[in-house]
């Protein structure tokens, strides 16, 4: 018995591998993602036109600031032009010889000034330079102020603290702050990596399972094995197919950064796996802490996340992958699939979004706990939450659950599969589904 | 053990619908098996609890004296009437998969596989993929998929469906050369004249319950209506018809034949063919005179309606 599960593994690997398409898809999908990579990394390599702002100061206190901030390769270029005229100055924006104007009147006191400075501009500033001058703005006006009421500005200055709480754990290993973007982007790469895993292969499972039925075939093959044995077979061999698949790409990929890196002169370019956000988060600490963050990725619990990936890779797929097989048998046609196949997309989709938004911000919380248990979206959430540190008992619940609702939802696949595949020119409806259960 | 196969009270539900009602039936060994009925009336339910695709609700199957369990499937081949194949599959490697789900070991397919290649003329395909076949050289295929592990029953669903007569004439050859060796065949199909020709016995299934079953002949003589086609030319034809008409229940009919004569189909009655022929002697020549035997499409026919 389980050697004609084997042949079935052996005939879909191979008739996935030999596959025209599949070929195609093996070696262009790398070459794609490594001339986009490159593309990006180009561009973000070339520097911006430096724009200029015009300054119109009639208080006279700012434009120097400005000015002592100009730097050769900054994006943005401040000119000081009090000396004309305010109303020929906003007339010429429109001219577009500079970016935009930044008008500070002459005011009264202080304190008015803070609701009266006006930036004019064609198209609307980036919100970072918009802060940016605010900052200039307010840190000379504190400064005036000081001396206005006649404060040691070097005495405040040394006055003020600046806070850096350390994180660390109850078992005594230290923490670094902006490591839990890090940790997201480790976790939520093999939750992602699943998800695209299960969309992409599932798919061809339930194809493949269309194709039997529109052949006709499966009728023959059904007298000589069962129909748990052919579904078996289909969603191994395929899933084998499909690491052969990953695995090429992994290497072709790499080999071709290395590659590309070598002749382009780039930088590595930055791992798409971690957002760039989470590393300049991490660029932004002090160097002095770099080789804590080292340190820390090393105290991760790499085994647990791999042994964990493994684990929820194969209840995963193999639980979504029943579900596609399912409604190949049910169908008739890949466009009838649709209406089945939005359950089937929705818990995955739902998993990255918790994974981003609730996991980085609370991994213990409520939300993310619940969804770490739920088979649907474990193996996607549960993989966020681990570089975190889960209690292994959550561990253990989560994967008794997945595998337990594994086995469940073959039985139920297979069932629905037995009676779906030799239905044709049925448009089947979920209560038809329901019915063939009891069949 | 003379029955290669018994199905016993055996009784197939869908939902509400009962596909198969308490039906049984009796192959006998080396027999072709006519298995007949209209469309829907649970044949192919059956073929498939049979070739247990699915299980049937109630009843058993005995097969070769043994209850049907899953070590059976290499006893029988099925070819069933949906046929299809793995189009972009080469056939060798094709054929090898299917027998090897059968069963057989890989050499002893590719032996086989030869064998029959050769036999139905087929060795150039080897290498082809199914969709640069034709439909009947891809159905020739199936029939090699079907015969090539050597399976004590035989199940054929519309075998001859989709071959030109040459081909169909092959593939009837081979079938009847399986009997011989050996083989127990059950022919499930519309064609009567084919029935007609291959079976020795038949079932027929109508509204998921069996209607009949037994060795051709007998259902034939049950179905006799005791009527004879008589061909007489005469010359006084009103006469001939008057006294016909006093004794027997006389109907027209239609037969080939070269004399110009009277065709009459008469049913005899209480009366012996004798009596009827010494009427007929008497007022003319008798060209023709033969018992009508009831064909299996009015058999069929009959049956169902």
């Amino acid at each position: 018995m389980s050697s004609i599960i084997s042949l079935i593994i052996k005939r879909e690997f191979f008739a996935k591998v030999r596959n025209k398409s599949f070929i195609v898809m093996t070696f262009l999908s790398p070459l794609l993602f490594v001339g986009i990579a490159v593309f990006v990394g180009y561009l973000s390599t070339m520097k911006a036109d430096t724009k200029q702002v015009a300054i119109h100061d009639e208080t006279g206190l700012f434009a120097n600031e400005f000015l002592s901030s100009n730097k050769n390769d900054a994006e943005y270029k401040y000119l000081d032009l009090t000396a004309i005229d305010i109303k020929s100055l906003k007339d010429s924006i429109t001219n577009e010889s500079y970016e935009g104007l930044l008008y500070i009147p002459k005011v009264p006191n202080n304190k008015e000034l803070e609701s009266k400075i006006q930036y004019i501009s064609n198209e609307s500033p980036s919100l970072s330079f918009i802060e940016n001058i605010q900052d200039i703005i307010a840190q000379k006006l504190t400064k005036e102020n000081y001396q206005k009421a006649n404060l040691d500005t070097i005495a405040i200055t040394n006055a003020k603290s600046k806070v850096a709480i350390s994180l660390a754990k109850a078992s005594g290993e230290q923490s670094v702050k902006g490591l839990n973007e890090i940790k997201i982007a480790i976790g939520g790469a093999f939750g992602y990596l699943i998800m695209m895993f299960i969309i992409i292969y599932g798919n061809m499972v339930m194809r493949s399972v269309i194709e039997e039925k529109t052949n006709r075939i499966v009728e023959i093959i059904i007298s000589s094995v069962k129909p748990f044995q052919l579904m078996m077979g289909k969603i191994i061999g395929t899933s084998l197919a499909g690491l052969l698949q990953f695995f090429i790409w992994a290497i072709i990929g790499l080999s071709m950064m290395l590659v590309a890196s070598y002749f382009l002169g780039l930088e590595t370019c930055p791992a798409p796996k971690i957002p760039s956000d989470a590393m300049q988060t991490a660029h932004q600490q002090m160097t002095g802490t770099a080789q804590m963050y080292v340190q820390e990725l090393w105290n991760l619990p790499i085994t647990t996340i791999l042994i964990s990936f493994v684990i929820y890779f194969i209840g995963g797929y193999f639980l979504y992958s029943s579900f596609y097989a399912s409604i190949g048998a049910a169908v008739d046609n890949e466009t009838d699939s649709q209406q089945f196949l939005l359950p089937i997309i929705m818990p995955l989709v739902l998993a990255v979004y918790i994974g981003f938004f609730t996991v980085i911000n609370d991994p213990h919380g409520t939300v993310a706990t619940v969804f770490s248990m739920i088979p649907l979206t474990s193996p996607i959430v549960m993989l966020m939450r681990i570089p975190f540190g889960v209690p292994l008992w959550q561990l253990a619940l989560s994967i008794t659950i997945l595998f337990g609702t594994f086995f469940f939802v073959v039985w139920f696949a297979a069932k629905i599969y037995r009676v779906g595949i030799l239905m044709y020119g049925k448009k089947p409806t979920w209560k038809e589904l329901y019915k063939w259960l009891k069949y | 053990m003379s029955n290669i196969l018994e199905v016993n009270n055996v009784v197939k539900k869908y939902g509400d619908f009962v596909a198969l009602n308490e039906v049984s039936l009796t192959v006998p060994k080396g027999s072709i098996y006519g298995l007949l009925g209209p469309n829907g009336a649970g044949k192919t339910s059956l073929i498939r609890i049979i070739n247990q695709i699915t299980m049937p609700d109630s009843g058993e199957i005995i097969l070769d004296g043994e209850k049907l369990s899953p070590k059976h499937v290499q006893y029988i081949g099925y070819l069933p009437e949906e046929r299809g194949l793995y189009k972009t599959m080469k056939v060798g490697e094709q054929c090898l998969y299917l027998a090897q789900m059968k069963g057989l070991s890989k050499a002893e397919a590719k032996k086989q596989l030869e064998y029959w290649f050769e036999r139905l003329e087929i060795q150039g395909w080897w290498n082809k993929k199914i969709q640069e076949l034709s439909k009947g050289m891809a159905q020739k295929v199936q029939f090699v998929v079907c015969v090539l592990h050597k399976p004590k029953l035989l199940i054929f669903d519309e075998p001859f469906s989709g071959f030109d007569p040459v081909n169909a004439n092959v593939i009837k050859d081979e079938i009847l050369e399986l009997q011989k060796q050996g083989s127990t065949i059950i022919f499930s199909t519309h064609r009567m004249e084919s029935v007609e020709e291959l079976c020795d016995h038949i079932a027929l299934i109508h509204k998921s319950n069996k209607l009949i079953e037994g060795r051709l002949d007998d259902v034939k003589r049950k179905f006799r209506t005791n009527s004879f086609e008589v061909g007489i030319v005469s010359d006084n034809v009103e006469g001939l018809m008057y006294d016909i008409t006093q004794k027997f229940k006389v109907g027209q009919t239609n037969f080939k034949s070269l004399n110009n004569e009277i065709k009459l189909e008469i049913q005899l009655g209480n009366a012996t063919p004798n009596e009827l022929l010494n009427l007929l002697t008497q007022r003319g020549q008798v060209t023709h005179f033969i018992e009508k035997i009831p064909s299996v499409n009015d058999i069929f026919i009959q049956a169902v309606s």
